[in-house]
């Protein structure tokens, strides 16, 4: 009982740390430094300590000293309640969401088996869908709240066009639980254990309109439409300064880790190295006693889910600064005329196969 | 320790159902009802019914109570003052407890006993296969009428455009 809580402790303060406490702050560096790079500037190098600046990394510290020092404005005529509520309904789901995604496989120690998951649940995927359509709520009040006629364009663009892409977003991935039979996230890392099973492999059309409809769930460039800054100023945060602007932010940055974090998982074979079976991993590091190489194989598996994390990330970051943004109209024809049919293809085709191999 | 947990989440969907019919503003009414349906998937999950519960966190709270929102904030609606008058309160409140009796004495008229509960009750697995054996035919009927609902809701949005 004290040892599976302090299991579950040490697992939630893992996550936190690296989702909040690494990936937030650092991502604010890499997309200024990456959009630089891909524009030919030479991007964020000013902040200074005693005149090092170690390629612009001081930049994340004065970013948090600025942003906590500045005023927390609510313009008049504001809906003061369901003003300061919304930054904080976008943030959660963002930070909860990472609670079901394995970051690593089962591991005998000292006797107590370890499994690398905060809440392993049976309905996995479904509870992240539960709470990513929550998020929706922070966009739509944060937009609606404001007293602003862009905040509320703003909010109402996002509320069209995160409901659209769920649809179709859903259906894909009813594709991916025929294939795996089961929701458990943990059970779909698993079976990848088998490089030829990765879900890349099984269901590419899968994963290319599951990347689609995850940016455009995180509203960003090509579909950032609710913040569209040339049209809505910048949409529904508008009017949002100081901790409440940056929380908006921190969501959306986190929403890229846990998008990250699925796609691995889901399609690019979790914590596993191609072709290296975690009982592969433990003989090649028995030497260090049965518990060593438990602990052993548990670092590599961690760092190989975690770089492939900090891959995806890197390419999402690359779409956001390489596409134009979408017309509006165009946002809409694509998710209902063009992913929504294709998804339930996909289904199809996967039904038909599957059907075919037995 | 499940007993306390049922009687918060039960609290608080009772105080978020009054707070949806009391309050005046339409968008906290319409959040007031979210707080319900996240309290109700609560008790669900109390129930080890965790697919319902996320089900219902999906579909009601997650897609329906957005278009709510959407529609309240599209045709902007109006909050109104004034209140109802004694007569009517009074009205209200026989009904309430009319259709409370109705129901408690209904309730009391049902026996249940102890019922037997597999170890995989609940789980995805185990409400697709009895969604998909023994409730087929309920399940498609369903479905149909569904299918039937969009395409009516399709064809009339259509009239409006083409007119």
């Amino acid at each position: 009982m004290i040892a599976d809580l302090t299991e579950t402790i040490i697992k939630i303060l893992f996550i936190f740390s690296i989702n909040v406490g690494f990936y937030s702050p650092i991502l604010g560096w890499v997309e200024r430094k990456q959009s630089a790079l891909m524009q030919d500037r030479v991007g964020a190098n000013r902040a200074n300590i005693l005149n090092f600046k170690i390629i612009g990394l001081f930049h994340p510290i004065a970013d948090a000293v600025k942003v906590l020092t500045k005023e927390d404005f609510i313009p008049e005529g504001a809906d003061k309640f369901f003003h300061t509520l919304a930054p904080f309904i976008s943030l959660t789901p963002a930070i909860v969401t990472f609670a079901v995604i394995p970051f690593g496989g089962n591991y005998e120690l000292w006797g107590h088996s370890v499994k690398l998951v905060i809440a392993d649940l049976d309905v996995g995927m479904l509870f992240i869908f539960a709470f990513a359509s929550l998020s929706t709520y922070g966009v739509v009040l944060g937009g609606w709240s404001s007293n602003n006629n862009w905040s509320l364009l703003g909010g109402l663009r996002a509320s069209a066009q995160m409901l659209s892409y769920e649809v179709a977003m859903g259906l894909t991935l009813i594709g991916v639980f025929m294939v795996y039979g089961s929701l458990r996230l943990t059970d779909i890392g698993m079976i990848q254990e088998n490089f030829f099973r990765w879900g890349i492999f099984m269901q590419p059309l899968g994963f290319i309109l599951f990347l689609t409809c995850a940016i455009a769930e995180n509203k960003r460039a090509p579909f950032d439409q609710p913040e569209a800054e040339s049209e809505l100023v910048a949409g529904y945060f508008t009017e949002y300064s100081s901790m409440k602007f940056v929380m908006f932010w921190m969501g959306e940055f986190l929403e890229i880790v846990t998008i990250s974090g699925i796609v691995t998982t889901l399609f690019f074979g979790a914590w596993h190295l191609p072709f290296v079976t975690d009982q592969m991993l433990l003989s090649w590091f028995s030497p260090a006693g049965p518990n060593g190489a438990a602990i052993l194989a548990m670092i590599v598996n961690v760092l190989v889910f975690f770089l492939k994390v900090s891959f995806f990330i890197w390419l999402l970051m690359t779409i956001r600064w390489t596409l134009p943004r979408f017309r509006y109209d165009q946002v809409m024809r694509l998710g209902w005329k063009m992913m929504l049919p294709l998804a339930l293809l996909n289904i199809f085709i996967t039904g038909i196969v599957l059907l075919v191999w037995k | 320790m499940q007993l306390l947990m049922f009687y918060l989440l039960g609290f608080g969907a009772v105080v978020s159902a009054l707070l949806l019919v009391t309050n005046k503003r339409p968008v906290a009414a319409a959040m007031s009802l979210i707080l319900t349906m996240l309290f109700l998937a609560g008790i669900y999950v109390l129930l080890d019914a965790h697919l319902i519960a996320a089900l219902q966190i999906i579909v009601y709270a997650g897609a329906i109570m957005v278009l709510f929102l959407f529609v309240i904030m599209l045709l902007n609606v109006e909050e109104k003052a004034g209140r109802l008058s004694n007569r009517k309160i009074a009205l209200q409140f026989i009904s309430i407890l009319v259709v409370g009796a109705i129901l408690i004495s209904v309730t009391g008229l049902i026996k249940i006993g102890p019922s037997q509960v597999v170890d995989s009750f609940g789980t995805t697995k185990a409400v697709g296969q009895m969604l998909f054996t023994d409730f087929l035919l309920p399940f498609e009927i369903a479905s149909i009428l569904l299918l039937a609902a969009i395409v009516g809701a399709v064809i009339l949005a259509k009239r409006r455009i083409d007119d």
